[in-house]
């Protein structure tokens, strides 16, 4: 007789796996990626690929040797981590700081706490912070590498352009004096260019397209970046309002820095972000806010990935007591 | 400078003594008045907290013990005799001695003896395949292969041999504390006493099947043909819907109704290896 | 936009194969097995014993308690016996099994096509009929129709809602009997009404089914009180809760019936049956049955006796595929998979479908990495992720804390996780455990 297979239903499933949702993640990187490869030439790829080997390398080793439990680097989460990484640093970091915040990412904020799944803190975001507080000069030298494909174009931009406000203002200039000294700082440049920022900040329109593939494959769902987006430009609107000479209008802290990167890929991160809808909404109110907070009144230019790890650590609370909609509001008594 | 270092110092004392004081009202405002005896017999217990007695921990149990009027029926099977005997005498009490027990799996239908006709896909849990259906194979009392009481053992007792695809109890580590046949949704698994040296009989198998179909699902089924309780000199075996059972209060462990089983449903544990007839005439001549 | 419910739900393909195929009527086979359980409640208990001759449409077993049904033979021959018989499951079911001699029906039923119209029964003569003819929910839950049709005093219907949205995939025998037997279908309804004492009724059919939406809706004129309400495509929308909250925007308490929102859902095959046990005075003894599968030869939707043994319904389409690895009776998100390819087909079997190993087995299980997808797809707001590993450490307080009694078990959840985690195996476990204990405790 023939044996049949037998199990509880459902009896099908859908075409989704872990494996397939990291892959869609890496091709919503693709058009940042390519941009920075135009703009920083050899240096960007060098990044991304330590970046993607060491990651995908440490998590092997640490499954195969340390943990000797099965390997699942073929889940692609590692290859993630690694691109996300490099994508958060500057241009001009040498390898050996790629394969430093690697292993960090990986093995101290992933393998420790278990793998995936099971961490609290976004892996990339751990390395690159780091990085940031360990070699704070490296990894803020935002001079720009030569490219091949770049040939004539100015590449004279040493600082960030949220740098170069939070310096002015501390030197006493109005935000219009600021901008009137560096033409760089155009809406239209930052929208398409800006070069000044991490690997994966050059162009907002990019990011803005990864959003899209993202939300189309229903990978993400829009709570996160929308919310915190809207925060940002609502408190950094009051500010605005209130003092256009001392404080950034809310369309410049939206393409500046890392807000794009960070409130796309970075807050997004399953793991490490709410179940909820409701979760999330409170979760990026949080990172917007902490954000606008750095930003105003931290001694550091931008604060978003301390935003994103600040509120990583309340997901596990936010988990616990917000639930989602129930269906049913009322229980019937008796 | 010295007044800084003074103010400090002034200051962290305040705070101190402040919450001290904070400490100490709110733990007087809710002290619990305890019996001090729970707490002596709660150390006696073994602490593993298993349920194997029936009450939720060892301090569960040990609240139990200073109340009950008798401590008939009150038995940690995890400490055995000799810790029940500690806590009777540390509260006063009499207590009978019980003999000790071990879990054994009534069920024989390895992979070889009895053929799988499905084969399950879904969560590896007893729990939700017995939810599902009768079982992959055609006997539908014996056990389902899914692990549930080796997960459930506090004690790492039982392991599923991965070969005959059922459990196996390791009696120097088994307790008897009973979560295990808890577990079971089929109830292969029985508390059964360890018998004199660990010897003991039974019957390993729990198909109420009629004969020929229990046959037809597992070679090693018991078919109810009552040749065990025909041999018996004790009257120690029944045979009821079909399957037998030893009553392990009245063997004694005599082997004639291993010898006489059939199917080799009757099981042996701990006996010395019988020698086949053949050699055992030889020796005598 | 169209109407459907407001939380969660998937999108599985569709897989109606057998949509275009007509009904056909299913060959009389020398010997049928009538289960005593083929309904939610205590089994029937049988009035007639070996080597009774029975009838097509006899009475041959009665209810044993409120909840239970009248059994209908759907043959006629001789009762060859009565004795357990192993259902799908592998489980014993007391089972009249019996040796078909000709095709000899009782007395008083109406064979004949003709619509019969005029509605002469009063409420409780209909009430009466669907009783006496053994009609059960014929929408998966097997639930005494006569029972949910009324409702427990001081419970008022404002509405009937009548379930065509056949949201499973491949399942295509509702879509078959509203394209073939609209008006049969309306007047069923309308019966049903009736015995309710409603006067409004919606009746939903999801958007994929254009030709029976419009099959239905050329009787409106006739039917003014039964509004046919296209609805969207999604999954689990003929969930009783589910419909309601599509069709009227209401929610069923939890732990309520549908009586508690006011409504009261019924099938579309039901209605049919009852259609024909009031006015065409024919018991509930065969149904619309899909045989289906991407592997299968054919496809078809044949009107099947209750009784007939699966593998017999497989040898219709060409037998057992060689690529075939499971078979489920019923659709593939809330169907059971068949272990005895022997069992017998039961009144509420709307399908029987053949499964490729591709198509079913079980992916490897990976961690789960807390992308949120279950909670976001369940149609009850509950979160799945938790409710697994709760009701793996059976954690029953926090279980019921977090609802698990609402969950409807539609299988959203373990879909959709990209981990393939077995999600809803273990909350079905953890569900049925919380309700277990919820029923002892003492009522307030």
């Amino acid at each position: 007789m023939r044996k049949l297979l037998v199990s509880p239903a459902p009896h099908i499933h859908s075409p989704e796996n872990t494996r397939r949702i990291m892959i869609d993640v890496l091709i919503a990187l693709a058009p940042s990626l390519l941009v920075s490869i135009y703009f920083f030439g050899f240096s960007a790829i060098q990044l991304v690929l330590v970046g993607a080997v060491t990651c995908v390398g440490v998590e092997y080793l640490i499954q195969k040797y340390l943990l000797k439990t099965e390997v699942t680097i073929q889940d692609m989460s590692a290859a993630v981590t690694g691109v996300l990484l490099a994508l958060n640093l500057p241009p001009s970091s040498p390898w050996w700081l790629m394969l430093l915040g690697s292993i960090v990412a990986i093995g101290v904020a992933k393998m420790t706490f278990g793998g995936l799944g099971q961490n609290i803190f976004n892996p990339a975001l751990v390395g690159r912070v780091f990085l940031l507080i360990s070699f704070p000069v490296l990894m803020t030298d935002w001079n720009i590498p030569d490219s091949w494909f770049r040939a004539g174009v100015d590449a004279s931009t040493g600082a960030t352009p949220l740098a170069l406000i939070k310096e002015g203002l501390a030197q006493g200039h109005t935000v219009d004096q600021i901008m009137a000294l560096y033409p760089d700082l155009s809406y239209f440049q930052m929208l398409f260019i800006k070069v000044g920022g991490s690997v994966g900040e050059v162009s907002a329109l990019a990011l803005l397209l990864g959003l899209v593939y993202l939300l189309v494959r229903r990978v993400i769902r829009p709570h996160i970046p929308v919310t915190i987006l809207l925060t940002i430009a609502v408190f950094s609107g009051i500010f605005w309002l209130i003092d256009p000479t001392q404080y950034t209008d809310p369309l410049f802290n939206i393409l500046t820095g890392g807000v794009l990167l960070g409130s796309i890929f970075m807050a997004t991160d399953y793991v490490t972000s709410p179940m909820t809808a409701r979760g999330m909404v409170i979760y990026g109110v949080g990172i917007g806010l902490i954000t606008m907070l750095i930003r105003m009144f931290g001694s550091y230019p931008e604060g978003i990935s301390f935003a994103i790890l600040i509120m990583n650590s309340v997901v596990p609370l936010i988990n616990k007591y917000i639930k989602p909609a129930r269906f049913a509001k009322e229980v019937k008594n008796g | 400078m010295s007044s800084t270092i003074l103010i400090t110092i002034a200051c962290l004392s305040a705070l101190g003594l402040l919450l001290a004081a904070v400490l100490y009202i709110v733990a007087q405002k809710f002290k619990v008045e305890e019996d001090p005896r729970i707490d002596d017999v709660e150390a006696l217990l073994p602490g593993a907290n298993c349920g194997g007695c029936g009450s939720a921990g060892c301090r569960a149990f040990a609240e139990r013990c200073v109340k009950a009027e008798t401590l008939d029926g009150y038995f940690c099977p995890v400490g055995g005799n000799p810790v029940m005997k500690q806590v009777a005498a540390r509260l006063g009490k009499e207590i009978a001695e019980a003999a000790p027990r071990v879990a054994v799996v009534r069920c024989s239908g390895s992979l070889d003896n009895r053929p799988r006709t499905s084969i399950y896909n879904g969560e590896k849990s007893c729990k939700v395949m017995a939810g599902l259906y009768s079982g992959d194979t055609g006997c539908r009392y014996g056990c389902l292969g899914q692990g549930d009481c080796a997960v459930a053992c506090p004690f790492d007792a039982i392991e599923m041999n991965p070969r005959t695809g059922l459990p196996v109890v390791n009696e120097e580590r088994c307790t008897a504390c009973g979560n295990c046949v808890a577990a079971c949704p089929k109830g292969v698994i029985e508390l059964r006493n360890k018998g004199p040296k660990s010897r003991r009989l039974f019957v390993s198998c729990i198909n109420q099947d009629k004969g020929g179909v229990a046959r037809k699902a597992c070679s090693a089924a018991c078919i109810g043909c009552m040749k065990c309780v025909k041999v018996c000199p004790f009257e120690a075996v029944k045979v009821e819907n079909n399957v037998a059972y030893i009553d392990f209060n009245k063997c004694r462990l005599c082997r004639k109704c291993a010898e006489a089983c059939p199917t080799g449903a009757i099981v042996e544990v701990n006996f010395p290896i019988r020698l086949p007839k053949e050699v055992e005439v030889e020796k005598q001549a | 936009m169209k109407k459907t419910f407001a939380l969660g739900g998937v999108h599985p393909h569709d897989h109606k194969i057998s949509a275009g195929s007509a009904i056909e009527t299913f060959p009389v086979l020398d010997r049928v097995y009538i289960s005593m359980s083929q309904h939610l409640g205590a089994p029937a208990e049988p009035i007639v014993a070996k080597g009774d001759r029975v009838k097509v449409g006899q009475l041959i077993a009665k209810p044993s308690g409120f909840m239970s049904a009248c059994i209908h033979s759907s043959v006629s021959g001789t009762v060859a016996s009565i004795e357990p018989y192993a259902d799908l499951a592998g489980n014993l079911v007391k089972t009249i099994i019996i040796d078909v001699d000709g095709d000899e029906w009782e007395e008083g039923i109406d064979r004949t096509d003709t619509v019969v119209r005029e509605i002469t029964a009063t409420k409780e003569e209909i009430l009466k009929r669907i009783a006496d003819s053994g009609i059960v929910g014929l929408g998966g839950a097997s639930f005494p129709t006569h029972i949910k049709l009324t409702p427990p005093p001081g419970k008022k219907a404002d509405y009937l809602l009548i379930n065509g949205a056949e949201c499973e995939p491949y399942l295509t025998s509702d879509h078959r009997i509203m394209l073939e037997m609209p008006e049969q279908i309306l007047i069923g309804a309308r019966l049903m009404m009736k015995a309710l004492g409603v006067t409004r009724c919606l009746f939903g059919v999801e958007e994929n089914k254009p030709d029976a939406i419009a099959a239905l809706r050329q009787f409106k004129a006739s039917y003014p009180e039964i509004e046919v309400v296209s609805l969207k495509k999604k999954y689990p929308q003929g969930g009783e809760k589910q419909l309601i909250d599509a069709l009227i925007g209401r929610r069923v308490p939890a732990m309520g019936l549908p009586i508690d929102a006011g409504a009261v859902v019924q099938n579309c095959g039901t209605a049919l049956a009852v259609y024909e046990a009031v006015q065409k005075n024919k018991p509930l003894f065969e149904g619309v049955v899909t045989v289906t599968g991407d592997c299968t030869e054919q496809q078809r939707n044949f009107r099947l006796r209750v009784g007939t043994p699966l593998d017999k319904m497989l040898d219709a389409v060409g037998g057992l595929p060689d690529k075939a690895m499971k078979l489920i009776s019923g659709g593939p998100m809330m169907g059971k998979a068949v272990a005895n390819i022997k069992a017998a087909s039961v009144k509420s079997t709307s399908a029987l479908l053949v499964l490729t190993e591709e198509q079913t087995l079980r992916k490897l299980q990976t961690q789960c990495i807390r992308c949120g997808k279950c909670v976001q797809v369940c149609p009850m707001g509950l979160e799945p992720y938790l409710l697994n590993k709760l009701a793996k450490a059976s954690r029953m307080e926090d279980l019921e804390r977090e609802r698990v009694q609402d969950c409807i078990e539609c299988g959203c959840c373990l879909y959709t996780c990209p981990a393939q985690l077995p999600l809803l195996d273990n909350i079905r476990v953890g569900k049925a455990q919380v309700i277990k204990i919820l029923r002892s405790r003492p009522k307030k």
